[in-house]
Parts: structure tokens; C-alpha cells; sequence
């Protein structure tokens, strides 16, 4: 369990004295990269491809080097998060998966809550494995689910249907601990109560944890060129989307999963911890083509990339770019990661540890504009100033 | 010096684009005055923005001999003058230095108006004038219709008019043989006071200034002391010369010649178009006539995008000005736009040519606000007194409207030539800027019409809404025509209930609402979503006429944020902040830079 907010607050200010680690400070995490998938859907910029044939024990033997050479580098932290991430991690052997938990195990302590979540597709075959992640010690899993209507699903590129969707979030439920699905919102001719009418569906199904993006058109992605060339009709203006957002906000609140973060809603207790690593600005490794790390070592904070491709990767595992990351950057880091939080950022720590003051005139205007809110040393958007948080860092973070 | 029967001064009357300066190389190289492997496409167009624009800006000049058909030879003295209507003047003095002109009309295209202006110069100027009818290699070449249109529209006789492509090279001969035999001789005096008028000047970094002259009366030499007659300031002679087209020392220049004069002189703003010059000493005191200083006519603000260029600003304005004695300047603040300049230019030609120049050859990277013209206020006096009249360059120096008496803004004598199937856009257009149709005859199946419009209706979009309504097929052209009364008032513009001083602009009383409205709903395009909501208004005086909401940012959000995101997030802040140094802020708004010009700009 996560300690209550009341104990952190109290700890956050003896931290300041001990000078406690950023890993010890907001949690240890360790993400691994799985490239593939079957299908590459038309909004998605993540790092994903499509390949007949994948040689699982290849890639095993890649993965455990890895985490044998940060174990090195890390030696006696607990370790309080495993995340496979993609690409589509349930395309995974389920042994393959095991393997890399034995080994990640022989190395870290994990902490007693440790949180080993993977992304899940809801077709059938990735649910067949379902029994086998979780033998392997996976307790969390995040399904893609999307949308909750078949056009939709198909518009999206999306290769499950719904009625696969729920058969696997059920299964889901009976299998791991914890689970969470994703939907994307702000669809093409989707209004404000057919999404109302699809959210309150998805709330019917009793999760403890919800992602739900508003579907973002991204440079470089089959539905980017589309727009470009003037295709892709019927996306909702600002206006529909706010609205559709504030409409999240207050149904998700009603169910009793409020916002945690600007597209994450959880039962309270039930948040992704792992996610939380990054936006408190605490260590994660980055294992996998193209995963970004960030771990604080003999009191420098480094960043590590990998190479994208993911034979390259293969060929050689390791890192493409590793490299200190100055303080002024940090603290923007922990900026713009920590006020997606619904709890917000200390200003205590911005300025004890990543060395950064804000500017009390520009926080004054942010006041009254209602955009953020001063709680003691606690810095947060309000409720209205989450979904212009882009415009707020710009404001803080101007010269 | 070259006795008076063998000269033969002439210049080339055309529009844009009839193949003037193709002609011109042609003849150059027909006659062997440049040597092949020298030539290079348009060769009397020096700058790179006369190339590009395919304009001549500063009078350029030839000294072509000939051997004609009957076997003696000539000299031919070829100005090249600028086309365009913002340098009239400077035309109009080139048309006095030659006794005839080259009438070039594209056979494809028939007159344009900017062809009219020029011909009835030369008209004026008492010219023998010789029709071409160019590029006839063309299929579209249409040489009886278009010699009909020259009779028709400009009233000369065209049954002789040479045919000529000055791409392939035919009828360039006949050309040369029509001007030794058609055009006059000039006329003069060796033995009389030295009579020189000033041509053109430009700078030149090892010459100084370098002037060009025509020779009326008597003979000037190297080591000469000269005279200018309107400001009596004396210059040794260090050189005299002739263009072939480079610069190439002569002896002597004596009457009917044409070439150069180097004498000391620092500045181009010390020599003036139009003067008389003379001897120091047994000189004339007969001044050439018609001489009058170039006067700048439309005026606007030059702005570093980056305030810290100032300082480069203003080197290259005073580089600049030294060899243009038309464009003037001064210091501007604005509280929106920072320190810059207010500059006056000529017309809209020149201004851009001004602003072109600045941006490349200096590098420096330019707000440009609205075009404005030069008012009259006349303040009320005492005791029904007349009270002083203040010429107004800038709206922001409006003086308090109680102390105004009335307002006087000059009017321009439009000429436009267009196909009929466009006239009614046309004269809607005329109508709409406050125009007054003068007259509307045809020629064939092209209208032209003649207004009256003011040139604050002109100055700003006017030539790119005629061609955007006739699809490029209309010509324009005007001369000033003085100033009248009317009801002018400042247009002021609020953003965020903050007056932005760049943006403000004299309209019509009658047409204020309408502008206003206009105005305000392009601003509340240009201007981006902010955290709060932003009134736009446009207001006289303290009554606002027009008003708009630029409603606040609703949605700026990344949707998904993780471990992977940070370092892209942190690219994304930086770009967005370079993005904002392109911005003027003012109070608590950022204002791009382009909203200055774009907002002004009307759709109708």
C-alpha cells in the first residue's frame, strides 16, 4: 500500500534535511521495451513494429544481460515497479516473461507491494496466456481496450472486437490482482453523449482503474498524414473536447475513481505506482529498444536512451545516449511530470534538490486566473488548469 | 567629343515584362559593345532585386556605337529608366537627358498602363518616339492588333512599328538603323557656359559618389570646378567618363553627350536629380527647368523582430539612405514594437525594395507596419484665426481631435487598363477604396478607367486586391493629384483594454465601423489563445466601434505523459518558447509579429 498522503507530507520535510535519493524519495522502477506487434495501429507514435517472425530466446538473452549490467550500477535498492510496455507485451512467451521476473529478482530486493504490470491486448490468444503471466509473477495488467463500439474499434485499426474486449477484461479480473483498461476519447464524430453513453459502459464494468486519452493526432502516424492531407473529418473542436474532458472528470468522480493524473483515474489506493515513478520524478531503468531511463548515481542524475530499432538493439543492448542531466533540467522535468498529478509538486524539493525557485509574480498571475492552487509548499493545477497545463509550464517556465 | 549630327540619345518606354531590358542587352550586343563571354541576362539591371523583380530601379545608362547603313559612325547613348510609377520623378528627368524614346509593347499583350505613364512623358518630354512591337516569336503575337491599340490608346502613328523578338534576335538591325534615322540629333553649344543636368547618382565604395549627366551646353573636363546651381556647393572634377557599360575615362564630355562625373561628393543625398551643374567660374545662371526634390509620399514603421538589432538597424538605414536621396527616416518608439524607424519611401515599390534590401543584404529581420500617407491637420487657431497646419506621418502622432479644425489627405489620378469581362470587379473595387470615376473609354475589348481615389485607400493592399479581382490581367498606374478635405478620424485598437499604437490607422469617418469590425475579427484570428479571455476593440476617440472576444485556451494538454515523454515534453517547451520570442508582447498578450501587417489587410 501507498503511505497516506498525511506521512509523505511530513516525511517530504525530514527528506529535505536527509537529502533522501530521488529512488528513495518517489520509488524504483524498471521498464522493459517489447517492440513488436501485430498490428501497428494508425494513431500510435510509439515504438512498435511488425514482424513474422520473433526469436524469443534471443531477445531473453538480450533483456537478462541488461538487467544483470544495471544491477551492477544499482546495487541494494528496492525495487517497487516492473512495467512491460510496448509495442504489445502479450505477445511475449509467457516463460519469457517468468525469466526475466526470476532474474530481476535474483538481483533487487522487491519491495512488498511491487507492482509487475503488463499491457495486454484484448484478442483471445493474448488472454490465453493470461494464467501464464500471472505463474510467471505479473499482478497487474493494462489492456488496450480503446473504445467500447466495433466501428470505432475498426476505425482505430484495432484488431479485437468488443465483445473479445470484455471476455478479456473479465478474464483479467479473475486472473491478476489489479487491472486497468484504456479507452481513447474525442473520436471522429464521436459527441458529448455518445462518449457520456461509452464512458458510463466502461464505469458498469466495475475497474479500479481507468486510462482514458483524448485521442491526440501525432506527427508521423498514419492518422498524422491523414490529417495533413485534409482527411480524417469529424474530429471535435477545443470546445467539444473540454467538454467531453470536464465530462470525464465529473462522471469518473461520481464512480468513485477520480483523477490522479491529466488522463489517469483510480479507486484511491488503486494508482498505478509505476507511473508514479515518473511523475515524481523518482529512478527508473530503461530496458528495450528505444526506453528512456533516468537513475540518480553518486548523487548525479542520468538520463539513458536506446537505440530505436529494434535489431539494432538486438545486435548490441545497451545504450545509445547516457548522459547527466542538469539541474535546471530536472527541475523542468519535475515540473512538467509532477503538475499532471492531481496532488501536485513540493515546492520544498523543487528547490532543495533540483535548486529551482518560482517566480511568486508568475504563480500570482496563475492564481487568480484559478489555473493552480497553493496548498503550503504544495504547488497543483486546478481542476480547470489541467487541461491547459501546456500554457501554465509556459507561463512558469518563461524568461 | 563626338560631333552633334552623330549622336542619338534615346530611352526604352515599356511595362514590366515587354522585354525591355532583353532589347536593351540585344542592342548592346548587336553593335559588339560588350563582348560575348561577358554578357550576362538583363546586364543594366545591377541589383539582385532589379533581377528578381525583373524591374529597374536606378537609371542606367550605354554608350552604343554604331556604324549605320550608310557607313558612318554613331553614337548611341541609351538610358535605361526605372518602369515604375513609385520613381516617376526620376523617369521623368531621364526622359529630359534624350530627345527620343523606343516605344517596346509586348505584341502578345498590347499597352498596359504603366506603358501610358511612361509614353505621355516622353510625349511631354517632345520626343520622337518609335514604336516595337517585341517578342513576335511568340505564337500569340498579334502584331496588326495591338499596332491598332497604340494608335487608338496613345494617338501615335504605329504603320512603321518595327517587329522585333529580342529573344531570337530579328529586327534588331532595323532597330538601330530606325534610331540613327528617325530620332533627332540633339542640340547645343560648345562654345556657351557649361550646362550639364544631373541625371542619376549612386554610391560607389572606391568613387564616392558617382553622378550621371547629359551635357547641354559647352564642355566639361577632368580637373574642372563645377557648381551645383540649387545649393551653389563647389566640386573639383576627378574624372569624367562614359558607360560602355563599364566606366571608361574620356577627355571631354561636350553637348549632346551623355556619361559621369566623379567630383569628392560623400553623400547621393548632396547631389539632386533634375539640378543644373555648371563651372564654378563663367558658369550659367540659367537653371535647367522643372527641377523639384524627390518627396516621399507613403511612410511606415521598420521594427527589429529582435529588439537588440537596433543598433544594426539603424547602420544599415543610414547605408542605405546615403545613395537614395528619396527615402527619409527617423527614429520611431513604439510601445508595442520597441525602438525602430518611421521611414518615408517614394510608394509601395520602393518601400518593399527598402525593406527587401534591409532583410538580405543587412540580415536583419524586419516588422513592417501599416503603410500610412502624409495628412494634413490643420489645428484651430484664436480668434478665428487660421491656426497652424502639421503634416502627419503617423497616427500615433495624432494631435487631441477638439483642437483639430480639419484634415486633408492626398488624392492619387488612378489609370487602369482591364479586360471588360472584369470591369465591374473592377470599378467595385474604385468604389469601395472611395473612388470617383473621371472617365471609362475602351480600346478593343480593354476598359480603361480612370478615378480618383485617395491614397490612403492605395497605399496599404489595394494593387494586390486589382489583381486578385482581375486574375493578374489589369495594369495600374497613378500620378499624385493633391490634397482635399475629407473626415478622417484615428482608428484606435485595444487589445486587452491596452491602445496598441502600431496598429492604429486613419480611415474614414464613413468607413470606420466597417474597418473596425474588419480589423477586429482578423486580430482575433492572428492572435493566439491565451489563458484568459482578450477584448479586442477598435475605438475613435474614446467610443468603441467595434469589438471582438478572443475566448480563453480551453485545451493545451498532452494527453499521454511517461518515462519516455519527458525529454521530448522538455523539446516541445523549448521550441514553443522560441516561438514566443517571434511574438510582441504587449501587457499581458503576445502578438505575432505578422498580425501587424495581416490585420489590416481587407478580403473585399
Amino acid at each position: 500500500m501507498r503511505s497516506p498522503s498525511w506521512f509523505r507530507a511530513v516525511l517530504a520535510g525530514i527528506v529535505t534535511d536527509l537529502a533522501l535519493e530521488n529512488w528513495q524519495e518517489a520509488g524504483f522502477g524498471l521498464y522493459l521495451h517489447w517492440p513488436f506487434c501485430a498490428a501497428k495501429c494508425p494513431y500510435c507514435d510509439f515504438n512498435s513494429h511488425v514482424s513474422r517472425s520473433i526469436d524469443q530466446e534471443a531477445w531473453q538473452r538480450a533483456y537478462l544481460s541488461e538487467i544483470d549490467r544495471y544491477a551492477e550500477a544499482t546495487p541494494g535498492r528496492v525495487l517497487d515497479s516492473i512495467y512491460f510496455g510496448g509495442g504489445t507485451p502479450s505477445l511475449m512467451d509467457p516463460a519469457l516473461v517468468g525469466a526475466i521476473l526470476d532474474r530481476i529478482s535474483d538481483h533487487w530486493t522487491l519491495g512488498n507491494n511491487v507492482e509487475i504490470t503488463l499491457e495486454a491486448n484484448p484478442t483471445s490468444i493474448e488472454a490465453a496466456k493470461f494464467a501464464g503471466y500471472r505463474a510467471g509473477g505479473v499482478n497487474r495488467v493494462s489492456v488496450g481496450v480503446q473504445a467500447l463500439n466495433d466501428a470505432d474499434l475498426r476505425r482505430l485499426g484495432r484488431i479485437h472486437s468488443v465483445d473479445e474486449a470484455k471476455q478479456a477484461l473479465a478474464l483479467a479480473k479473475s486472473t491478476f490482482d489489479r487491472v486497468n483498461f484504456d479507452l481513447i476519447y474525442s473520436r471522429q464524430d464521436q459527441s458529448l453523449d455518445d462518449w457520456r453513453a461509452e464512458l458510463d459502459q466502461a464505469l458498469d464494468m466495475g475497474p479500479d482503474h481507468l486510462s482514458l486519452y483524448q485521442l491526440t493526432i501525432e506527427e508521423g502516424t498514419a492518422f498524422g498524414d491523414r490529417f495533413a492531407a485534409g482527411g480524417l473529418r469529424g474530429l471535435p473542436g477545443d470546445d467539444l473536447a473540454v467538454d467531453q474532458y470536464f465530462l470525464t472528470q465529473e462522471l469518473c468522480e461520481a464512480a468513485g475513481l477520480p483523477a490522479y493524473e491529466v488522463s489517469n483515474h483510480a479507486r484511491p489506493g488503486e494508482e498505478s505506482r509505476h507511473n508514479m515513478i515518473y511523475w515524481q520524478a523518482g529512478d527508473w531503468i530503461g530496458i528495450g529498444p528505444g526506453a528512456h531511463g533516468r537513475l540518480t548515481l553518486t548523487g548525479r542524475r542520468i538520463g539513458t536512451e536506446t537505440p530505436l530499432s529494434p535489431t539494432e538493439w538486438l545486435k548490441t543492448p545497451g545504450e545509445s545516449a547516457r548522459e547527466d542531466i542538469p539541474l535546471d533540467e530536472q527541475a523542468i522535468e519535475y515540473l512538467l511530470m509532477g503538475l499532471r498529478l492531481r496532488e501536485g509538486i513540493g515546492l520544498e524539493r523543487l528547490k532543495s534538490r533540483f535548486g529551482m525557485a518560482l517566480d511568486p509574480q508568475k504563480l500570482n498571475t496563475l492564481l487568480e486566473l484559478g489555473l493552480i492552487e497553493l496548498d503550503g509548499p504544495t504547488l497543483r493545477t486546478s481542476r480547470e488548469g489541467r487541461p491547459v497545463l501546456n500554457a501554465i509550464l509556459r507561463e512558469l517556465l518563461s524568461d | 567629343m563626338t560631333d552633334l549630327k552623330h549622336i542619338r540619345n534615346f530611352s526604352i518606354v515599356a511595362h514590366i515584362d515587354h522585354g525591355k531590358s532583353t532589347l536593351a542587352d540585344r542592342l548592346i550586343q548587336e553593335t559588339g559593345t560588350v563582348k560575348e563571354r561577358d554578357m550576362q541576362a538583363q546586364l543594366l539591371d545591377s541589383m539582385d532585386i532589379e533581377r528578381e523583380r525583373g524591374i529597374t530601379i536606378k537609371a542606367n545608362t550605354v554608350r552604343i556605337e554604331y556604324t549605320a547603313d550608310n557607313g558612318e559612325e554613331y553614337i548611341l547613348n541609351l538610358i535605361d529608366t526605372p518602369g515604375h510609377v513609385d520613381f516617376a520623378y526620376e523617369v521623368s528627368r531621364s526622359m529630359r537627358a534624350v530627345e527620343g524614346s523606343l516605344l517596346v509593347v509586348d505584341s502578345t499583350q498590347g499597352v498596359e498602363a504603366q506603358t501610358l505613364a511612361n509614353v505621355y512623358q516622353a510625349i511631354d518630354a517632345d520626343h520622337e518616339i518609335v514604336p516595337v512591337l517585341n517578342k513576335i516569336d511568340l505564337p500569340a503575337s498579334d502584331c496588326d492588333r495591338v499596332a491598332e491599340q497604340i494608335e487608338d490608346v496613345i494617338g501615335i502613328d504605329a504603320t512603321g512599328a518595327i517587329q522585333v523578338s529580342a529573344k531570337t534576335g530579328q529586327g534588331i538591325h532595323e532597330t538601330l538603323e530606325a534610331i540613327v534615322t528617325e530620332l533627332p540629333a540633339p542640340q547645343g553649344n560648345a562654345d556657351a557656359p557649361l550646362k550639364a543636368m544631373l541625371v542619376d547618382s549612386w554610391y560607389d565604395a572606391y568613387l564616392g559618389v558617382i553622378v550621371l549627366i547629359r551635357v547641354i551646353d559647352g564642355t566639361l573636363k577632368k580637373g574642372e570646378r563645377i557648381r551645383m546651381l540649387s545649393t551653389n556647393a563647389v566640386y573639383p572634377v576627378d574624372r569624367v567618363g562614359v558607360f560602355t557599360p563599364e566606366m571608361k575615362p574620356v577627355d571631354r564630355l561636350g553637348p549632346g553627350e551623355i556619361g559621369f562625373l566623379t567630383a569628392s561628393i560623400k553623400q547621393v543625398r548632396d547631389t539632386r536629380v533634375g539640378d543644373t551643374i555648371t563651372h564654378e567660374r563663367k558658369g550659367t545662371e540659367e537653371a535647367l527647368p522643372g527641377f523639384k526634390p524627390a518627396q516621399p509620399v507613403v511612410f511606415c514603421g521598420l521594427f527589429p523582430v529582435d529588439n537588440a538589432e537596433f543598433e544594426d538597424l539603424r547602420d544599415s538605414i543610414e547605408k542605405l539612405a546615403l545613395n537614395d536621396a528619396s527615402f527619409s527616416f527617423e527614429m520611431e518608439t513604439s510601445a508595442a514594437l520597441g525602438f525602430g524607424f518611421r521611414c518615408g519611401f517614394l510608394g509601395l515599390l520602393h518601400l518593399e525594395v527598402i525593406r527587401d534590401r534591409i532583410e538580405r543584404e543587412y540580415n536583419i529581420e524586419l516588422i513592417t507596419t501599416a503603410p500610412s500617407v502624409i495628412y494634413h491637420v490643420y489645428m484651430k487657431g484664436k480668434d478665428n484665426e487660421p491656426g497652424e497646419m502639421i503634416e502627419l506621418h503617423n497616427p500615433a502622432d495624432m494631435p487631441d481631435l477638439s483642437k483639430v479644425d480639419h484634415m486633408e489627405e492626398p488624392r492619387i489620378k488612378a489609370t487602369i487598363l482591364v479586360p471588360d469581362d472584369y470591369l465591374g470587379d473592377v470599378l467595385k473595387l474604385c468604389q469601395d477604396r472611395r473612388g470617383i470615376q473621371l472617365d471609362l473609354t475602351y480600346a478593343g475589348s480593354r476598359a480603361m478607367v480612370v478615378y480618383d481615389l485617395p491614397l490612403n485607400e492605395v497605399v496599404f493592399d489595394f494593387y494586390d486586391r486589382l489583381k486578385s479581382v482581375t486574375k493578374g490581367y489589369a495594369s495600374f498606374d497613378y500620378q499624385m493629384e493633391g490634397y482635399r478635405e475629407d473626415n478622417l478620424v484615428k482608428m484606435s485598437i485595444l487589445v486587452n483594454d491596452e491602445p496598441v499604437d502600431a496598429l492604429s490607422t486613419m480611415v474614414h469617418r464613413d468607413r470606420a465601423e466597417m474597418r473596425g469590425r474588419a480589423m477586429c475579427e482578423k486580430l482575433k484570428d492572428l492572435i493566439p489563445r491565451h489563458m484568459f479571455k482578450i477584448p479586442i476593440q477598435a475605438a475613435i476617440g474614446g467610443k468603441v466601434i467595434a469589438r471582438e472576444t478572443l475566448s480563453a485556451l480551453r485545451k493545451d494538454v498532452t494527453a499521454k505523459c511517461y518515462g519516455g515523454d519527458a525529454t521530448r515534453k522538455k523539446k516541445l517547451l523549448e521550441k514553443q518558447k522560441a516561438g514566443k520570442k517571434k511574438m510582441r508582447q504587449f501587457g499581458k498578450v503576445d502578438i505575432p509579429q505578422e498580425a501587424f501587417i495581416s490585420a489590416l489587410k481587407m478580403d473585399n
